[in-house]
């Protein structure tokens, strides 16, 4: 019963999958394309940057650089948080 | 800890390593690179350093406060720079124009224009001290856990 219902569920989420990838538009033509143009006709007058990508990543996408400076910051903190707990509890017993 | 021939080629290769990655690191307007990537670089050869000494003899010169507080003061200006901007807009580029990393380029390559990107720069420096000491961190307290070491703190 278990796997039946396991099995419908792939099936699903596999007919979801690939209707979705048939709904893709072609390779090579990015549907929404002004976004791109702008940022590459305007990023070096705008921003100073010679390096358009990095001027996306601090500039124009700065939250998303600070999201991931984030996640970095979380995973420091939970890898030190973690070792430093279980060394304890070692010495503790 | 390594043979003898292994720590000498390890103490010659360190520095190599470190300018590199300071050099994506502050090249981070103009090349390909930036904090992310440079300080991934410098921690690269901590690992080195790691292997080649034992995670003792390391833990001497790489403590894990000052690698807290590195990282802490580097998140506390990536962030401050970003509210710096908050008049116009959150992570607005307020330093384009300015005397300091202010020059605008022409529109088309321009090899060599370093002085240029306003706060980006000042950003990839921050994210580079934030990346160098939370990966060192994290490498150094996984070494000492493993190695049955107390993780200093």
């Amino acid at each position: 019963m278990r796997k039946v219902v396991g099995l419908i569920a792939f099936l699903i989420l596999l007919g979801f999958l690939v209707w979705g990838v048939l709904l893709i538009h072609p390779f090579g033509y990015p549907s929404p394309a002004y976004m791109d143009d702008y940022i590459i006709e305007n990023a070096q007058e705008e921003t100073g940057n010679n390096n358009v990508v990095a001027s996306v990543v601090f500039d124009y996408r700065g939250f998303d650089t600070l999201g991931e400076a984030t996640i970095l910051f979380t995973a420091v903190t939970g890898v030190l948080l973690v070792l430093r707990t279980l060394k304890r509890k070692e010495d503790g017993s | 800890m390594l043979s003898k021939m292994v720590r000498t080629v390890a103490n010659q290769l360190i520095v190599f390593i470190v300018i590199f990655g300071l050099y994506v690191i502050a090249h981070g307007q103009v090349t390909p690179g930036g904090g992310f990537q440079g300080g991934a670089v410098i921690v690269s050869g901590v690992v080195m350093l790691l292997v080649a000494f034992n995670s003792k003899e390391l833990k001497k010169s790489l403590r894990e406060r000052t690698l807290s507080i590195m990282e802490s003061t580097g998140a506390l200006i990536f962030a401050a720079l970003a509210f710096a901007g908050i008049g116009t807009a959150f992570f607005y580029n307020l330093l384009v124009g300015t005397p300091i990393f202010g020059h605008v380029p022409p529109t088309g390559a321009n090899p060599g224009d370093i002085w240029t990107g306003g706060v980006v720069p000042l950003m990839n420096l921050a994210v580079g001290i934030k990346v160098v000491a939370g990966l060192s961190a994290v490498v150094l307290a996984m070494a000492l856990f493993s190695s049955g070491e107390e993780v200093e703190e």
